[in-house]
């Protein structure tokens, strides 16, 4: 009895942090000792055995993601061995719907905090800026799987693209200056417009729907 | 005869409504015509063209209809009888099928696909909602009297419910297209309008053979088949539709030598799509739908760009001209005084039931779906889908189908049926922009596609999936990765040629899409300036070919760095330009080469393409100069990018220069050679040098362009001076070894006038330049490195000893 009590009071402390609902986090946890196999914590190989994720070009950065610290908010840089069950959780709220019933302000620190999870994973020497050589190597791997597009043209597509967004955040820039890299700043007017809020979201992870499904 | 003339009379002057440039028809029809003929004609246009004001409020199928009224009347007064209707079978089978396939054809799969069930909802539920509230309240307000004396049955009301209650694709695209409300809401319209065909074909249908029937003679049997043939009808044309697709992608792959006539099969096997399951009496829109929708992707991808541009454009033609038509011949037929009999209860409870009806429809199944959806669809966006719910001519045609036999009161319904069209498309239609803005509907937003855009939704694409991978749910994103895997991995393999599956990446696509249009703006810049010489003279451009016969391994270094550095070089102040002269004048020969040289790279294949034209469009086999263009934009684009980051807006000066030495090299290629660099400078500095022997007249009219040049001047000064007083040797003037610029030169550069390129030379044009310019293909693709600190250029030329690299090496 008590261990079921301290149990739910734990379940009830992760839905604050986290904002998923008990329901959720009960199908999540599942799934979290399924993929660590009854294991307090989950390691970077513990994902090799999703067989679906094999096929996916960026498979290694998102599984990335998940040990980065700055995604855990745990410090501003380096990587986490292990990762526990919050920690899981943590990550997996990234991909939460924004709740409609926000005020903007805090729908735009929503949208921040999910843009920041994609800039960290373009980032990947955590010093704040995407640099040309981690767009590339982002594209690259992004678009690996087209056997039909060479390296080069990826390089192209990358150069392209920082261009672009060079062109389109910094404008008119002294004659010493050299874009060095996207700040998260700029990430944030290319993302401008966009609205992510659409987009960066997985269904069940939808609490509502979940709520009135049930 | 008169039939089509009529047919194409209309047409045409229509046509001055809804053209956007009055103008150049005009210039194009006009000329040869009669003065008598043309006068009246455009007087026409001339009142059209004052109407443009009209236009943009009233929306096109609106005016078309009123149009049409006024020709109806013509006719009629003429005549006395209505002497052209719009009769089922035109519209069915030659009509209606362009402006569906085009509906298909240009779909936007993702978004159509992501809302699919939504869209469902509303098509299947939506529609017999309303036909069957619609029917049964006009039953009912019959049935107290209210209508007066008419002989009709609860299935005829059903019947009228059944045709009335279907949104109309036609008028649809028709508003919504002036209208730019949000892409997912015009999807969801949209998409409705054309899924709901299965379910009011079988409706009618069902009711139309109830009503033959008999109301006592139908049973329970004949309801169970009803339902039945619906998932038949709706199905079963879907499956056709699938089929066809798949015919036609598989026939494209194949064409890869009868280009010409490509575009033949897609309309075609699409319109063979449409045919067959109206023989099987399945959902003809559906199929022709599905066929377009399922097609596009293999069918854009395996045919070239001409055949694509072809398709595209024949497609939309066919499209808005049987959209006008359409509109049109509806406000014809309906100057008919045999066809009409008033029934005002009949008619105003009409038009409110369809409207009330519709409203509370769509609310109803919003509330449910909003339950489901994860971007919720909110009051705004279900008051423009109630007041967008349209009815057009499919409702018409199948009101005119009906037997005057079986359908005693067949003329109210026809009236009725064209009062609401006519409401529905005129008041609703010029209504519905003024709501929108109104209610402040999130618009859709017309952007330039971005590259950054399309890495990062394919990044998200496949995080999404990831995530839901690694949380094992199965949802759209995970369900939207396992198809476009298996499409990857059979049905492209299957459906596209070969190389066309290489290029199909979308980002590929709007990279190259950007690259086009920074290449079609480029070339329109020098047409604009009036310099575009030296596409237009091949003679000349062969005889400054004969000057790099002659072997000049230095030429290598007319890179892409050294025309970037002076770029820098040219805007910089004084200080700096005095460090850098002799740079300065290496860059400008270097420069000039370079443009020549690649200038020449394009004449072969230039008059390889004439030699070719006798078959038309086959000449564009040719990868290679895709990747050219691809790499070369790029350049341009860097270029570009690099004088935006300096805070000047060089670049079109720059490329300005270029042109006009490569002119001016052009004129002056008789002279010896090692003569060019310092004239054709002077020539871009008219300031720095007025007694040049040759400058020609031609050029005077370019100078007061380069007048505004005013910063440039100095440098253009000290660059000449150096120029001047070098040893001009008549093979290697600058390129002698000792004028060569040691790398601690190179080295010494301020690091912002080598601003992160570090240029690879490409390994042919190392080998063989001068020797056979006729294979040359382009200079190596440039390298944007990292950060500033590896931007010193590696020493070219004598440093670095021509390499046998491998000759493939420069191309991708």
């Amino acid at each position: 009895m008590g261990a079921a009590h301290s149990a739910s009071e734990e379940v009830r402390e992760l839905e604050g942090k986290t904002g998923f609902s008990s329901d959720q986090i009960e199908q999540l946890h599942r799934r979290f000792k399924q993929l660590s196999g009854d294991q307090p914590t989950i390691r970077k190989e513990n994902f090799n055995n999703v067989p679906d994720l094999e096929l996916n070009p960026i498979r290694s950065k998102i599984i990335r993601a998940f040990f980065d610290n700055r995604n855990l908010r745990k410090g501003p840089s380096g990587l986490a061995d292990e990762i526990d069950f919050e920690d899981f959780l943590t990550i997996m709220s990234y991909f939460r719907p924004i709740d409609t019933t926000l005020d903007e302000e805090q729908v735009e620190l929503s949208r921040k905090e999910k843009l920041r999870f994609l800039f960290h994973m373009y980032d990947s020497d955590s010093d704040g800026r995407i640099t040309l050589e981690e767009y590339r190597n982002v594209v690259e791997e992004l678009l690996s799987g087209n056997p039909h597009i060479e390296k080069e043209s990826a390089r192209s597509i990358a150069d392209g693209a920082m261009m672009e967004a060079a062109s389109m955040c910094v404008g008119q820039m002294e004659p010493d200056q050299v874009y060095e890299g996207i700040t998260f700043d700029d990430f944030l007017k290319i993302w401008q417009g966009i609205d992510i809020e659409t987009k960066m979201h997985v269904r069940f992870l939808n609490m509502e729907t979940i709520a009135l499904c049930h | 005869m008169g039939r089509l003339c009529t047919l194409l009379g209309p047409l045409s002057v229509s046509h001055g409504a809804a053209s956007p440039s009055p103008i150049l028809f005009r210039e194009l029809y006009l000329p040869p015509m009669h003065p008598l003929l043309s006068s009246p004609q455009g007087s026409l246009w001339k009142i059209f063209h004052l109407s443009h004001k009209v236009t943009s409020v009233v929306p096109e199928s609106a005016l078309l209809i009123v149009l049409g009224l006024v020709l109806g009347g013509i006719v009629w007064a003429a005549d006395h009888i209505a002497s052209f209707t719009l009769t089922p079978t035109v519209f069915f089978f030659y009509l209606l099928p362009p402006i569906v396939l085009d509906a298909g054809y240009f779909m936007p799969n993702r978004l159509f696909f992501g809302n699919l069930g939504t869209i469902l909802l509303y098509a299947v539920i939506g529609t017999i909602w309303n036909a069957a509230t619609t029917g049964l309240s006009l039953y009912g307000v019959f049935l107290s009297g209210l209508m007066g004396e008419l002989q009709i049955g609860l299935l005829d009301f059903l019947l009228f419910g059944s045709l009335i209650a279907a949104v109309d694709p036609v008028a649809v695209l028709a508003v919504f297209e002036e209208v730019h409300v949000n892409e997912v809401l015009f999807i969801i319209v949209f998409g409705e309008s054309l899924l709901n065909d299965a379910v009011t074909v079988v409706l009618y249908n069902v009711f139309e053979s109830f009503v033959t029937l008999g109301s006592d003679n139908v049973t329970g049997v004949d309801c169970v088949k009803g339902i039945v043939s619906f998932f038949v009808v709706s199905l079963g044309g879907t499956l056709v539709g699938i089929v066809f697709a798949f015919l036609l992608s598989l026939v494209t792959r194949f064409t890869k030598h009868v280009r010409i006539i490509e575009p033949g099969f897609v309309f075609v096997i699409s319109y063979l799509s449409y045919l067959t399951s109206e023989m099987l009496s399945l959902s003809a829109i559906l199929a022709i739908t599905f066929c377009g929708i399922c097609c596009q992707k293999y069918v854009t991808a395996n045919i070239s760009e001409q055949s694509a541009t072809t398709v595209r454009y024949t497609m939309k033609m066919l499209a808005s001209g049987a959209e006008t038509i359409i509109f049109m011949f509806l406000g014809i037929s309906a100057v008919d005084p045999l066809i009409w009999t008033w029934n005002t209860a009949f008619v105003l409870l009409t038009l409110v039931f369809i409207s009330v009806y519709r409203a509370i429809g769509v609310v109803l199944q919003t509330w449910i779906l909003n339950r489901y959806r994860m971007v919720q669809l909110e009051i705004i966006d279900q008051v423009v889908m109630s007041y967008g719910g349209l009815r057009g001519a499919v409702a018409y045609a199948l009101v005119v189908l009906l037997d005057q036999e079986k359908v005693k009161e067949k003329n109210l319904f026809v009236s009725t049926t064209i009062i609401v069209v006519f409401f529905t498309v005129i008041f609703q239609g010029l209504t519905i922009k003024p709501l929108v803005q109104w209610l402040k509907v999130k618009r859709s937003e017309q952007r330039e596609p971005r590259l950054n855009e399309k890495l990062h939704g394919r990044a998200f694409d496949h995080i999404l999936s990831a995530i839901e991978d690694i949380s094992g749910q199965i949802g759209h994103n995970y369900l939207r990765d396992k198809w476009s895997n298996f499409d990857r991995k059979f049905l492209s393999k299957i459906l596209m040629r070969r190389s066309a599956q290489k290029s199909r990446d979308r980002i590929l696509n709007v990279f190259h899409e950007l690259n086009l249009k920074d290449a079609i703006s480029y070339v329109a810049e020098g047409e604009r300036r009036g310099s575009l010489a030296f596409i237009r003279s091949p003679s000349t451009d062969n005889m400054v070919n004969v000057d790099f016969s002659t072997p000049r391994p230095s030429v290598v270094e007319a890179s892409v760095s050294y025309l970037l550095r002076e770029n820098v070089s040219a805007v910089c102040l004084d200080m700096q330009s005095l460090q850098q002269r002799r740079r300065s004048i290496r860059d400008t020969e270097d420069m000039v080469t370079h443009h020549t040289l690649q200038q020449y790279l394009y004449k072969p294949r230039q008059e390889y393409k004439y030699l070719y034209s006798r078959h038309g469009l086959a000449a564009n086999e040719d990868e290679k100069q895709d990747k050219e263009i691809f790499h070369r934009t790029m350049r341009k684009r860097l270029e570009s990018f690099k004088s935006a980051k300096l805070g000047v807006n060089q670049n079109k000066k720059a490329a300005k220069l270029y042109r006009r030495e490569r002119a001016q090299k052009r004129r002056n290629s008789s002279i010896p050679n090692g003569k060019l660099p310092t004239e054709s400078l002077a020539h871009s500095f008219p300031l720095g040098d007025k007694d040049l022997e040759l400058s020609d007249p031609e050029e005077a009219p370019n100078y007061d362009a380069e007048e505004t040049n005013g910063g440039i001047e100095f440098l253009a000064n000290v660059t000449k001076d150096t120029a001047s007083d070098s040893p001009t040797g008549i093979d290697n003037p600058v390129f002698s070894p000792d004028e060569d610029p040691t790398p601690s030169i190179l080295a010494r550069a301020p690091p912002w006038l080598c601003p992160g390129e570090a240029v690879v030379p490409s390994q042919r044009a190392r080998v063989q330049i001068p020797h056979s310019p006729g294979h040359l293909r382009r200079l190596a693709p440039f390298r944007l490195s990292s950060s500033s600190a590896d931007s010193v250029p590696p020493p070219a030329g004598p440093e670095e000893p021509p390499q046998p690299g491998p000759r493939d090496s420069t191309h991708m």
